[in-house]
Order: C-alpha cells, then sequence, then structure tokens
C-alpha cells in the first residue's frame, strides 16, 4: 500500500514532472495565459497519461522489447485522439484556446517516458498511482504558473477580477516573455525553497547531536 | 512570390517557433550547451522539419481528407514522422556519411521534437497551399537555428557568470530566455513599456 502512495505523491514535488523533471515545458509555458487553461491542459495530458499508462503496463509483457517504442507512440496517440474529440464535444472554448497544443500532447515526452520508464516495468496498480501523481503533479505546476501569469498580466483569476481597478495590468506576463519569466523564477524559487529547508534539517540534527 | 518570403519571415522572426509559439523547448534547453551542437541540431531541424511538413501536407490533402478519415490526423502524422526520421537516418548514413556524421545523433531526438509535429499541424490549420506549406517549415527551421545558436553563444558566457545558488542551470536558462522573447516580440511591433504596464 505504502509502495503505491509513493508512486502517487512523487509526482507532485520530489518528482515534479514541470519544475523537477524538466519534462513537458512547451504545454506548460504556451498554454499558461489564464487558470482556467492551465488545467484544462493539465487534465487532458492526466487522461492521457492515465489510459496510456494502464494499457502500456497491461500489454508491458506481450510488446517485443524492440518495436516498443512505436507501440507507445500508437497507444498514446490513440487516446489523444479520444481526448481531443471529446474535450471538442464538452469544452468547445478550451478546446480552442489550447488549439495545436492539445494533439501536441502525443510528443510530450512526460507521457512516453512513464511508459518506457515506469508503465513498461510495474503492474497496473501501480502504473495507474504513477499515471495519477505525474499526471496531477503537472497540473498542480500549470496551474500555479498560469494563476500568478493570470494575476499580474490580466489583473483576473479564473476571470474574475482581483486586482482592483487601479491594477494597470503587466501584460508581458500573458505573452510569451512572461511564460519564460515566470517559469523560470518560479523554479528558482522551488530551489530555494527546497536547499532551505534542507539546511533547517541539516542544523537540527546538528543541534541534536551537540546537545543529545 | 511576394507572398511566400512573407510566410517564410513570418516563420522566422515575427512567430518564431520557439520564441513565440513555444515549440520546440526541449532541444532549445537541452541541446544548446556548445555552439556546435547547437548548430548540429539546428541543421538536423531544418532538415526535417521541411521534409515532414511536405510529406504531412501530402497525405492530409491526398490521403486523410479526400477518405474522409482526417480524424486519424494525430495518430497518421506521429506515425509518418518517426519512420521518416528513422528513414533520414538509414538514406544519409548510405548516402552521405559526412553529413550523417554532422546530425546524425541529433536525429532520434527529433521524433519526440513537438515543433516537427506543430509545424506539421499548423501548415493544415492555417489552411496553407503546397508552396507556402515549403516555405513555412524552411522558414520556421531557419528561426529554430537562429535562435537556438544564439542562446548557445549566451549560455557559454552563462556558464562563468557568477549566477545565485538556486537559479544555477534552467531557471537562470528560462530567464534569459525570457529576455530574448522579448526582443522577439519587437518584430510585431510591441512598444516595452506597454508590455509592462506602462
Amino acid at each position: 500500500m505504502s509502495r503505491i502512495w509513493t508512486d502517487f505523491a512523487k509526482g507532485f514535488k520530489i518528482e515534479n514532472p514541470v519544475l523537477r523533471l524538466v519534462l513537458g515545458m512547451c504545454p506548460a509555458l504556451a498554454v499558461t495565459t489564464s487558470a482556467i487553461n492551465g488545467i484544462g491542459m493539465g487534465l487532458a495530458t492526466t487522461a492521457v497519461l492515465l489510459m496510456s499508462n494502464i494499457i502500456v503496463s497491461l500489454l508491458r509483457n506481450l510488446i517485443p522489447k524492440k518495436i516498443r517504442i512505436p507501440c507507445f507512440i500508437v497507444i498514446i496517440a490513440s487516446f489523444v485522439t479520444i481526448v481531443d474529440y471529446t474535450m471538442a464535444a464538452l469544452v468547445p472554448p478550451v478546446h480552442e484556446a489550447l488549439g495545436i497544443f492539445i494533439p501536441l500532447i502525443v510528443v510530450n515526452c512526460l507521457i512516453l517516458g512513464r511508459a518506457e520508464s515506469f508503465a513498461s516495468r510495474n503492474p497496473v496498480i501501480n502504473s495507474v498511482a504513477d499515471g495519477l501523481g505525474m499526471g496531477l503533479g503537472f497540473t498542480l505546476a500549470l496551474f500555479v504558473l498560469a494563476s500568478i501569469r493570470e494575476v499580474l498580466g490580466a489583473g483576473t483569476i479564473f476571470g474574475l477580477s482581483v486586482m482592483g481597478s487601479a491594477y494597470r495590468p503587466a501584460i508581458m506576463m500573458i505573452l510569451p516573455p512572461g511564460a519564460f519569466l515566470g517559469l523560470g523564477l518560479l523554479m528558482g524559487a522551488m530551489n530555494w525553497w527546497d536547499a532551505r529547508a534542507r539546511r533547517a534539517e541539516l542544523e537540527a540534527r546538528k543541534e541534536a547531536l551537540t546537545h543529545g | 512570390m511576394a507572398d511566400l518570403v512573407v510566410v517564410f519571415f513570418a516563420a522566422a522572426l515575427v512567430n518564431n517557433v520557439v520564441l513565440i509559439r513555444f515549440l520546440g523547448i526541449c532541444p532549445y534547453l537541452g541541446v544548446s550547451q556548445t555552439l556546435n551542437t547547437a548548430v548540429g541540431m539546428g541543421g538536423a531541424v531544418i532538415f526535417v522539419m521541411s521534409i515532414s511538413s511536405v510529406v504531412t501536407w501530402l497525405i492530409q490533402h491526398n490521403f486523410l481528407v479526400r477518405f474522409g478519415i482526417d480524424y486519424l490526423q494525430t495518430v497518421a502524422f506521429i506515425l509518418v514522422i518517426a519512420s521518416l526520421v528513422q528513414f533520414v537516418e538509414m538514406v544519409l548514413l548510405r548516402y552521405s556519411p559526412p553529413l550523417y556524421r554532422a546530425l546524425g545523433v541529433f536525429l532520434p531526438l527529433i521524433t519526440t521534437n513537438c515543433a516537427i509535429m506543430g509545424i506539421a499541424l499548423l501548415n493544415v490549420t492555417e489552411g496553407y497551399g503546397f508552396l507556402e506549406t515549403v516555405f513555412h517549415a524552411l522558414g520556421a527551421g531557419v528561426g529554430f537555428l537562429v535562435v537556438i545558436v544564439l542562446f548557445a553563444a549566451m549560455r557559454e558566457r552563462l556558464d562563468r557568470a557568477d549566477v545565485p545558488g538556486p537559479m544555477k542551470g534552467t531557471p537562470i536558462a528560462l530567464v534569459t530566455a525570457a529576455l530574448m522573447s522579448m526582443a522577439f516580440m519587437a518584430f510585431s511591433g510591441f512598444d516595452v513599456t506597454a508590455l509592462l504596464g506602462g
């Protein structure tokens, strides 16, 4: 049970796809102009990742080693098509805003990476946990980045005004440069936070040694 | 003819594939450590992007649309691109060993380069004709080469710069890319003061 939980939880912080593994950068930068787009992209990717992890894991003993990559790609592409058409039917505005980045989920290295390094080597239940954790960790990173960009760049969050009428938005943040800047600073902040936590832990251990 | 020149420069500068459209970020960050690898990757991208755009355009218009199976677009395009990259690799190995030595190591990486697939999809969604597709792909490829080479030159300098600990590596590279992207916004006529909320 605890292993399944670890497989799920690692995607949020220790192995966060965007902030730690630096995977799936193109959608992370391209669609995070508003919080709702970030969540839409994150959930679409999670759906594809979850389903492809399940199928790859189920077929892991049947797929010949030599042609595994093309097999994974076809599995992933099929689910991307399903998600693409489902979103076009259910949430047309989000589908329109995400544009070609929905079919481009197929070349998101996160999904192929999980199929190759996790799902093809682990039982279905662990692969489900891994897919969900990684997908939701990806969604979380996109949501945080998109919220920062929307608040600073448009003065709104989920389309609701939050900065007051006197705020003149820095539209750079919702334009391409803001994506690079926002993600760069977010990664830097995460590294700084981690380094501080590690230092605090080290201090505490030293303290315990001298006093104990 | 003038239209085609516009398509070319729009793809190379105004809608730069990396800095404005966010396609091909992985190789942009991953293969830009030295100038030589950046040039190699840029060359390989121009090469594969042109061929794959032509082939996917032909498949889309002569096959998928004609038989009403364009819902298979995603599957068809990724398979075509993946097999094309393999094929190009084999042809180069057989007929042009020097070119293979220059581009060979980059070719496998290109299958999952979303710039290739992205430009192939854009050719279709923008409704480009055959010649426009060729120039669009060439322009996007040249745009990729230009920014990855510029970026590699900057990173060679960045390695020796005194960067604050937490910003070392990818974070500072992204901030640098933000500045480059801001510079490229000028090609579409943006005023910097407007960008900052003035």
